[in-house]
């Protein structure tokens, strides 16, 4: 009873002090005397309501985007990270491989490899070489993508405690199937927060594809704010966006919490 | 390319000598300072009675880089616009150099009084306070824009036109028929894409890119077709940028409006009335004429496409 009630006061409490920050924020932005200039520039409901339905429809580039750079992501993620953990001295070129691999997509910006990919390989006019801008940039996310993703898991692996493989081994299983059976069902259920975290920011980074001269979501909204030097169409875009990636996030941290509470329960 | 950039070069050079004697002359004529404006501009916008940002000296302002037809004479000792093919807008050369100063001369202000910033695109229509009096980078009017800054009178009547390469599906396109099946890209903030979408009507959907360099890169990489541009940077295009380009045609206008280049000023700026009637008597007493004639010539026009 008492506890109900100490947690009802939290939530009251909680309430009061959010509102308590919103109106002064408000406040503090709405007295800007700029604010009508501002308020006007980003938050127009007329250019709303007419960006919409073009934002909209121009975001399905970005669906079709992350859906299939994220189907190719995950096995080749998975790959790079086992490569990486390979400890036989014969397949070291893999390790090599797959260490300079990730070290080399993690450090650049995505934004100079879908220029030089996007751009510089159509250039050389190949046969056969395709140099459609959607599948250069779909390159370019799957190659940056995986080598984050790829750490992801490698974590998840890493963090498996070595006696769980070497008990399998007792058991008589071979290496392989160590892996396959014991470690990596308990490293993926593991690595699924952060791998959904990577996702949304694939989502995101769908964007970059306008460089190659695509009008998906985020382009055809500056295109919009060109055309009447008003830049609501972007903030038309950022909701569209936002639909999305919240129920992700919030997704993400249900997983979490949940992940967190069996760990808990496990070892009581 | 070697070839045609070494000709752009003497051809600049001599242009350059040229424009630095008739600055000089301006500046001995005026005596470095009060030039009085013209009588057919306004008393009201004589120097001192205007508000600027910086008092006593007109800021003008434009993107980065700057490119020849609009801005010449390259950028020697310059420390903002640098780098090959860019130009110091403060050489005064190039239509809208030109522009830019025949507007200084005429509101009272000698050369040396002129400020040159930059301001990329995205910035010249932001809101609030702007960092210049004026912003010449070949925007164009239109009444969606006239909400978010002012403009001035038009100083340049725009065509837009189709630029490509030797080997593209359109280097022999004769009519915008032929330009049907094209995939053609163009600049973002241009109103060069609604030339496409509504003269063109191509049945691919037309790219669009950040910048004119970017869609240069797109057209040699065969990931497009064809760039519409305006009819002066498709020429300069063609000249400078591509190897083998060829200029299709000029498109007619969309309908109805002549479209312009106009300046552009902060929304309410109070200079807006003088520059705007000091463009309408330079386009009056043919200086702007002589400046197209000058720096654009015979590149302001090509075969209009039926």
């Amino acid at each position: 009873m008492t506890a109900a009630r100490s947690a009802r006061k939290g939530t009251l409490v909680a309430v009061i002090s959010t509102l308590a920050v919103a109106t002064l924020l408000a406040f503090a932005i709405g007295s800007s005397p700029s604010w009508p200039l501002v308020q006007k520039a980003f938050f127009d409901g007329t250019y709303f309501s007419t960006s919409l339905p073009d934002v909209a429809g121009a975001f399905f580039i970005n669906v079709q985007l992350f859906v299939l750079a994220e189907i190719l992501i995950l096995p080749l993620g998975l790959l790079i990270a086992l490569a990486r953990s390979i400890t036989s001295p014969a397949l070291a070129p893999l390790r090599i491989f797959a260490t300079v691999y990730t070290d080399f997509f993690r450090g650049v910006p995505s934004i100079l490899v879908i220029y030089v990919l996007g751009f510089g390989v159509p250039a050389l006019r190949l046969p056969g070489v395709p140099k459609e801008p959607f599948f250069w940039a779909l390159v370019t996310l799957v190659l940056i993508y995986s080598a984050y993703v790829s750490e992801v898991y490698r974590a998840g692996i890493e963090s498996i405690h070595p006696s769980q493989e070497r008990a399998a081994r007792a058991l008589g299983l071979t290496r392989f199937q160590a892996l396959r059976f014991v470690v990596l069902p308990q490293a993926l259920r593991r690595v699924v927060p952060p791998l959904l975290n990577d996702f949304i920011g694939l989502q995101k980074d769908t964007a970059l594809v306008s460089i190659l001269g695509v009008v998906e979501a985020f382009k055809q909204a500056q295109i919009l704010k060109s055309a009447n030097f008003n830049f609501t169409p972007l903030m038309t875009t950022a909701l569209i966006f936002l639909v999305i990636t919240i129920p992700m996030t919030r997704l993400v941290d249900r997983l979490a919490a949940k992940d967190r509470a069996a760990q808990q329960g496990g070892a009581r | 390319m070697s070839t045609t950039r070494s000709r752009i070069a003497i051809g600049q050079t001599t242009r350059m000598a040229v424009v630095v004697m008739a600055m000089a002359m301006f500046l001995a004529a005026c005596g470095g300072s009060a030039a009085s404006p013209s009588a057919s501009v306004d008393a009201s916008c004589a120097k001192d009675k205007l508000a600027l940002k910086t008092a006593g000296k007109l800021t003008l302002s434009t993107d980065n880089p700057a490119y020849s037809p609009w801005f010449q004479g390259g950028n020697e000792g310059a420390t903002v616009w640098t780098g090959d093919y860019n130009n110091d807008p403060s050489k005064g050369q190039g239509y809208e150099g030109a522009v830019a100063y025949a507007v200084a001369e005429k509101l009272g202000f000698a050369a040396a009084d002129v400020v040159w910033i930059h301001t990329t695109f995205d910035q010249s229509f932001a809101p609030g306070a702007k960092d210049f009096d004026l912003f010449l980078n070949q925007v164009s009017i239109n009444t969606g824009r006239a909400e978010a800054v002012d403009f001035s009178s038009g100083y340049y009547d725009v065509a837009q036109g189709v630029v490509t390469i030797e080997g593209s599906p359109i280097a022999g396109a004769t009519s915008i028929a032929d330009l049907k099946t094209a995939k053609l890209g163009a600049q973002i903030g241009t109103t060069s894409l609604d030339a496409i979408t509504s003269v063109i009507k191509p049945d691919t959907e037309p790219a669009v890119f950040n910048t004119n360099d970017e869609a240069v890169a797109a057209l040699e990489g065969g990931i497009i077709d064809g760039i519409v541009v305006d009819v002066p940077t498709a020429f300069y295009m063609r000249d400078a940028q591509l190897t083998g380009g060829i200029i299709v045609g000029q498109l007619p206008s969309a309908s109805g409006a002549q479209e312009q280049f106009g300046i552009v000023m902060e929304k309410g700026s109070p200079l807006t009335a003088c520059v705007s009637s000091v463009v309408d008597v330079l386009k009056a007493d043919g200086t702007l004429a002589a400046l197209l004639k000058e720096w654009i010539a015979d590149k302001a026009s090509a075969p209009v496409l039926k």
